[in-house]
């Protein structure tokens, strides 16, 4: 490992149903704020949603947002907020050894949802289609609306990774900067699912959709009632840099990205395989170098599905049972599951650990599911363990697919 | 529709389309794209939202009768004078 370059984040931007940034997004968390409310879909009316409201004229004129997409917008916004707190000088930048690398759940869902709805209104006749509606689908969107805002002429894609997208954006772009395609990344997730009804109903006729009389409680991993999904938007994106380049910079440095890992379940469109998530982990684990004891924090995947829950539990309890000091604590409890972002929030959201020594909770756990009684949960109010060096955070999608991503404490 | 009814509705669906404009001083014999931000796609933005709102259409050989205002006017007058 050691002629491999090391990769530090050094910027965070980000757009959470509870924070439009690191100190407010880590505030919400450590006070218990949830960022779930009502909402109306187009067709089923009212369900409850993470959404988001940070400033979209920050960075966009509001021609780029007429035409572009809400992903594209988060992910506007989170790439320059992650710029301006790196420091970086941008006009120096050479912008061609620049990446862009976002990770979606999906793409296209919304704008195609909307242009049926507006040819509704004539008949369907589709010469009302929009011609904007192909540059909105492109399931590079997000990422390429990023380059035409910033500038940027390097490469730029997205990863379509499920929900374990957001652990893949930063993959992604940490095996560019390793391979010397970029010297600059901008990596993590995006969602814009909450604009789509499809997501809603398809969860809801999965049996997966949560429902609550107040909408703070519906997302509710490991509790004995939990009933299912709170779809939510969001983004979190990072300035991933080799270490070389940001100390000759004097950068700032949140930690160092030292273990990752995706693997594949090969077992069922939807159901989480254990064994195969405990394998993931595992070797997230091996290529760090670290035994599970090692591990101070996991943020868990949950999502409040009955089974998912339980599935994920088994898989930690697999690897991490035995350890004494490992935390574990669940993010989706505060915003609900931000899709192609929600391991890039989930995971930044346990980094001010590394100075503030305190593990955020999972909260709206009222009744423990004796099914995920994992040891050293921590439930509904922080807990400070003090010293933090690894943050493990394990995110899994549909079709089986199952990454993890291992974040050490800067230490040069 | 008159011809200035034809002018301002020209006008609405630009300062729908680009919003960041400021349309108020917009010379009626200048080309659209050397006084605003303007580029391909908004004209066939413009095409549309006349089809929409007018039930006009301009096909591709005449876009560049879209070229100014006053062009535009002229072009559109017959095609929204019944409207």
């Amino acid at each position: 490992m050691s002629s491999v370059p090391r990769i530090v984040i050094t910027g965070i931007g980000l757009t959470a149903p509870n924070g439009n940034a690191l100190p407010e997004f880590r505030h919400s968390l450590l006070t218990g704020k949830s960022g779930v409310q009502a909402y109306s879909t187009r067709y089923m009316g009212a369900v409850l949603a993470g959404v988001c409201n940070f400033d979209e004229l920050r960075y966009q004129k509001k021609k780029e947002l007429r035409r572009g997409t809400r992903a594209g917008s988060i992910a506007i916004y989170c790439s320059n907020e992650a710029l301006k707190d790196s420091g970086i000088a941008w006009d120096k930048t050479d912008r061609s050894r620049v990446g862009v690398y976002i990770g979606v759940t999906e793409h296209g869902n919304v704008e195609t949802e909307n242009e049926i709805a507006a040819i509704k209104e004539y008949n369907y006749d589709t010469k009302f289609w929009s011609h904007h509606h192909n540059p909105r689908t492109v399931a590079n969107n997000p990422a390429g609306e990023v380059t035409l805002n910033m500038r940027i002429v390097g490469p730029h894609y997205t990863i379509g990774a499920a929900c374990a997208a957001g652990n893949l954006g930063f993959i992604q772009g940490l095996q560019m900067l390793r391979l010397g395609e970029v010297d600059l990344a901008f990596a993590g997730g995006v969602s814009e699912s909450i604009h789509t009804f499809g997501i809603f109903a398809s969860f809801k006729s999965q049996g997966a959709l949560a429902t609550h009389d107040d909408p703070t409680k519906a997302s509710r991993p490991f509790d004995r009632d939990r009933n299912g999904i709170v779809v939510s938007e969001g983004g979190c994106v990072y300035t991933l840099e080799r270490l070389d380049d940001a100390q000759k910079r004097g950068a700032k440095i949140y930690g160092e990205i030292v273990g990752y890992a995706c693997n594949s379940d090969a077992s069922d469109f939807v159901l989480p395989n254990p064994e195969r998530q405990m394998q993931c982990m595992g070797a997230a684990l091996k290529k760090a170098g670290l035994a599970p004891d090692d591990i101070d924090i996991i943020n868990t995947h949950a999502t409040a599905t009955k089974l998912g829950d339980i599935q994920e539990c088994i898989a930690i309890r697999g690897l991490f049972g035995a350890c004494k000091s490992t935390y574990i604590n669940n993010t989706k409890s505060f915003i609900g599951h931000a899709m192609g972002a929600a391991g890039a929030l989930e995971l930044t959201g346990n980094l001010p650990a590394f100075q503030d020594g305190i593990v955020h909770p999972t909260i709206n756990v009222d009744n423990l599911d004796p099914d995920c009684a994992l040891p050293n949960l921590v439930l509904n109010e922080p807990k400070r363990i003090d010293n933090v060096r690894y943050i493990l955070n394990n995110s899994s999608g549909m079709l089986g697919i199952n990454s993890a991503v291992i974040v050490k404490r800067f230490e040069a | 529709m008159t011809h200035d009814q034809i002018r301002q509705a020209i006008l609405d669906i630009i300062a729908d389309i680009a919003p960041d404009e400021d349309i108020s001083n917009v010379k009626g014999d200048v080309r659209l794209r050397e006084q605003l931000d303007l580029d391909s796609m908004d004209f066939l933005d413009i095409v549309m939202e006349l089809r929409k709102r007018y039930n006009v259409e301009v096909p591709e050989a005449d876009y560049m009768q879209l070229a100014s205002l006053d062009s535009s006017v002229a072009y559109l007058e017959p095609k929204m004078k019944g409207k």
